[in-house]
């Protein structure tokens, strides 16, 4: 085996990729080749290190020096400076928000500090296309021991005594998921996984996909093992083609090593499985609606019962997981079910992978454990709001969470938490919003969304997002009365007790918790036709402050609609109401921000 | 058996029956738009939704199986407002043209607005606008008035098995249409018209050759005479002349009718319609009685027999007789003509 003295890992991953990252892994090679030092240094290409707000980004070890936003002019110094010379170069490393100096370890950056990271252990630290670092790094020992040690009666217990329960929205126990699909009857099952990540912003699926594709395998190879199915499917969304290359690649190296196929590591049992992609349809991410577009199918969800444990694919007995669900796998196998447990609170065991976004400096993935309260999660891992803004409201869940506002950030987020206040775990968005957001503007973002993306079999979801989003849009444009508001609250109740599937039922989640927090913002723009937060483009005016106004008339000068009148060095300026089409171009061009916007 | 209580009465039913079935059993009706017993459950529309005490979101009763201690309401005032919430969003995107409307008097949105006091959506907003599809021989079909219960593209994809209707779009936009939105003309359809049959509202009709209202016309349940299969169906009778043809879940057909029993009636009232025999005589045809008719025909298959024998003589029968005519002209072929030259249109 080769030694080295130091590793240069630049993350190969969606996010860094689409800013050159592959570029920079060449040039880093070409600049060691140059300098003679290849044998000495090794580039490897891994999976997300999370922050991706800070990409691309290169750790160089043994010092975990953090290098963000790398260009392809900085690979040069680093070679030179760090590598060559063994100085770090602080200025290329990354500075969090509020603190004087740059982090010299990634081991001392607070976005780290509070994670704890079991889905994502290895995303980040292996090279997602070599078999041997996933193996290196306890790769196939937990399929090898339930192979060989294991009945599945005792993995069944096993998932159920760790308490794991789905990832991927709905929080069902896995173990009991896992039980009933063992306990159905066929004589053919499957085992599937859901990885059609379809949240806007959510992308942890993705990350493990792309940066340890090897978990998937081997932990589907164990559900197999458990409910007895010999064969499975990974629905993948096609927008993940870094994804879908990784994981094909790991399916083929698995087979090839005896890891998937026929008679796995000489166990006797067998088990293959094959990605089928997705077309890009949020509603595809409902289990039943996945099981229709395998089929073949239009992706519209069916009525439950019966449930896929017993009626899935094709009519078969179907166990159904997500990604990160199946990346908790492994480790439980190996750790067990008892340390698993002892991670999280009561009825929420392990750890839960959030995408965080929005109005927070540190943008990114991180894994926490359950029970981290919000307020740890947004202001200690999420380095706090930008610009020295308020927070004003977290929504978690995805499009269909609700707004959670600040006297509940000291919750600790669980399931149970997160559904008491209106919200949901959902697959883990997590978009932090400031004291420049309106919070309708906010639902009604959101309802567009989950509008287009209804798969329209359903009354309630079909035609009554439509509605509620309609009834929003008035509100926002200044027309709504303040019954509109009480009808939209009706309305949205309807829809989450009378819908179909998940969709329709979560989907008036960011209305209904909008109005439980923030009545007041709708109540000022019905009542007072006034949006507080300075967003609803119709209710904006903008004015001139005649203190301030200096009748220079580059206000007038910009204005493409000559609605601002004055005389120039004589004539404090002025817009006329009337005309002004509220594009904010004065505001912009003002030099002595006499122009308010209100 | 499980034991369940709807609205306060106690009522058993097998397992696997569902809520509707065992509120059926107890006289308790529950509406519905996209249910019908012969396609897989589907639970799209939500108007049959129930409450069940201890469930998290309201249930449908055509889906949801029936269990044991289960307790339902089916008009309470969760489920009436929540069906009213359902026909007020479905009529903000309807046209409210019933004075006009073809389907009136036989059309469920109509029935259940009356039912829950639905004057009118309390909705503005977008309304959707499609081109009525005329393309098809026999009927209409409209997709600005449906309401995407969905019961035609089951009709024909699960019990037709013929696969020409399909949904399109998604969202607010969906619609039925036919694969690639090339018109049903240009489909798979073979105008069965059992989609049309089913439609709750006016999105599809049947083409009228006449103007009548569904409550002006007499029924008058009858067998269907195109074939020998028996489907029953029902003749809708406006001025002693058949309008339409509705199918009736007869035991051999179950609802179902094909394109000829659905849509060919017009020769019944046809003015072309022979109704007495006729006789060639110097080169015109002219009517005749039933007893020179049936002379002639003994007189001449007598006359072919004697000069070329029985073998030169051969019969050809309708599908449109009953079996046992058609037991008897074999019958007669052989035993009286005595030839074995005998055929059927449905061999062909």
């Amino acid at each position: 085996m080769e030694l080295y003295r130091s590793h240069v890992l630049v993350c190969g991953s969606t996010g860094c990729v689409s800013s050159d990252s592959l570029k920079i892994i060449d040039l880093f090679n070409k600049e060691l080749e140059k300098h003679g030092l290849e044998k000495e240094i090794k580039v490897v290409q891994t999976g997300c290190f999370g922050l991706c707000e800070a990409g691309p980004i290169v750790i160089v070890y043994p010092e975990g020096s953090f290098y963000s936003q790398v260009k392809l002019d900085d690979v040069p110094r680093i070679t030179e400076e760090h590598l060559l010379k063994g100085l770090i170069v602080h200025d290329l490393t990354y500075k969090e928000p509020g603190k004087k100096e740059a982090s010299d370890s990634i081991d001392d950056m607070g976005f780290y500090k509070k994670q704890q990271r079991v889905a994502l252990r290895n995303c980040g630290v292996i090279d997602p296309e070599i078999l041997k670092e996933y193996i290196a790094y306890d790769g196939y020992a937990a399929l090898a021991k339930v192979l060989t040690k294991m009945s599945p009666e005792e993995v069944v217990e096993t998932i159920k005594a760790s308490g794991l329960r789905g990832r991927g929205g709905g929080g069902f126990p896995t173990g009991l998921k896992w039980e009933f699909t063992s306990k159905a009857e066929g004589d053919v099952k499957y085992v599937a996984c859901n990885a059609d990540e379809g949240d806007p912003g959510a992308f942890m699926d993705r990350s493990v996909l792309e940066g340890d594709p090897h978990t998937l395998v081997e932990s589907m190879t164990i559900a197999a093992y458990a409910v007895g199915a010999n064969y499975g499917f990974v629905y993948v969304r096609a927008e993940y083609p870094i994804a879908v290359k990784r994981l094909q690649i790991a399916i083929d190296q698995a087979r090839e090593n005896d890891l998937l196929g026929e008679d796995i590591l000489g166990s006797g049992f067998s088990f293959d499985m094959e990605i089928r992609e997705g077309a890009g349809a949020f509603v595809c991410g409902e289990e039943t609606a996945l099981i229709q577009s395998i089929e073949g199918r239009r992706g519209m969800p069916k009525v439950r019962p019966p449930f896929p444990a017993n009626k899935g694919i094709f009519d078969k007995p179907t166990l159904l997981n997500n990604v990160e669900t199946f990346a908790n796998i492994n480790q439980i196998i190996l750790k067990g079910a008892d340390w698993f447990a002892g991670i999280g609170t009561e009825k929420s065991k392990g750890t839960k992978v959030f995408a965080l976004g929005g109005k927070i400096n540190n943008t990114g993935l991180l894994e926490i454990p359950m029970g981290t309260t919000l307020q740890e999660t947004i202001f200690e891992v999420g380095g706090g709001i930008p610009n020295g803004k308020a927070f004003k409201a977290v929504q978690t869940g995805g499009p269909s969470g609700g707004c959670i506002p600040a006297e509940h950030l000291d919750t600790p987020i669980d399931y149970e938490n997160l559904i008491a206040l209106g919200s949901m775990m959902g697959s883990g968005g997590m978009i932090v919003m400031d004291e420049d957001n309106c919070m309708v503007d906010v639902a009604r973002f959101f309802l567009d969304f989950t509008e287009e993306e209804s798969c329209g079999k359903c009354t309630p979801c079909r035609e009554g997002i439509k509605r509620m989003h309609e009834l929003l849009d008035k509100i926002t444009e200044g027309k709504g009365k303040l019954q509109d508001v009480d009808k939209l609250e009706t309305l949205a109740k309807t829809i989450k007790k009378a819908s179909l599937c998940g969709l329709g039922q979560t989907a008036p989640n960011p209305v209904l918790s909008t109005i439980r927090y923030f009545r007041y913002e709708y109540e000022a723009h019905v009542n007072e036709k006034m949006c507080p937060a300075g967003v609803c483009q119709a209710l904006l005016q903008f004015l001139v402050i005649p203190e301030k106004c200096k009748k220079c008339g580059i206000c007038a000068a910009k204005c493409p609609v000559n609605c601002i009148s004055g005389v120039k060095g004589k004539e404090v300026y002025l817009i006329d109401q009337a005309k002004c089409i509220k594009c904010g171009a004065c505001l912009e061009a003002c030099p002595f921000d006499a122009i308010k916007k209100g | 058996m499980i034991t369940l209580k709807i609205n306060g009465f106690e009522v058993q039913v097998e397992r696997g029956a569902t809520i509707l079935q065992a509120a059926e059993k107890v006289g308790i009706k529950i509406p519905m738009f996209c249910y019908d017993e012969r396609f897989k459950p589907h639970g799209s529309c939500r108007i049959c939704v129930v409450e069940v005490e201890g469930a998290r979101s309201l249930m449908t009763a055509c889906c949801i199986p029936a269990a044991d201690g289960m307790v339902v309401q089916t008009e309470s005032e969760v489920v009436v407002e929540a069906r009213k919430e359902i026909l007020d969003l479905i009529l903000a995107n309807h046209p409210l043209d019933c004075l006009t409307c073809e389907q009136a008097g036989r059309c469920t949105l109509q029935d259940l607005c009356y039912q829950y006091d639905i004057e009118e959506t309390s909705y503005e907003g977008a309304r959707k606008s499609y081109e009525k599809d005329v393309s098809n021989e026999f009927y209409t079909a409209d997709q600005t008035k449906c309401i995407l219960c969905g019961k035609c593209v089951y009709m024909c994809s699960q019990v037709q098995n013929t696969d020409a209707l399909c949904f399109v779009d998604r969202g607010f936009e969906t619609h039925i249409g036919t694969p690639f939105e090339q018109g049903i003309a240009e489909s798979t359809c073979v105008s069965c018209g059992n989609c049309v049959s089913v439609c709750p509202v006016g999105a599809l009709m049947p083409k009228r050759r006449e103007k009548y209202r569904y409550w002006e016309v007499e029924k008058v349940q009858t067998t269907c005479a195109y074939c020998g299969v028996g489907c029953q169906m029902e003749l809708l009778v406006k001025d002693n002349r058949i309008v339409e043809v509705l199918p009736v879940k007869g035991h051999c057909n179950e609802g179902l009718l094909c394109v000829k029993g659905r849509f060919s009636f017009d020769f019944v009232n046809h003015r072309d319609r022979l109704k007495k025999p006729l006789i060639r005589k110097n080169g015109e045809l002219e009517e005749a009685t039933w007893d020179e008719a049936y002379d002639l025909i003994v007189s001449k298959i007598n006359e072919i027999k004697e000069s070329d024998g029985p073998d030169a003589i051969s019969a050809f029968s309708s599908a449109r007789g009953l079996t046992e005519d058609n037991y008897l002209m074999t019958k007669m072929m052989r035993a009286v003509v005595g030839t074995n030259n005998v055929d059927h249109c449905a061999r062909l």
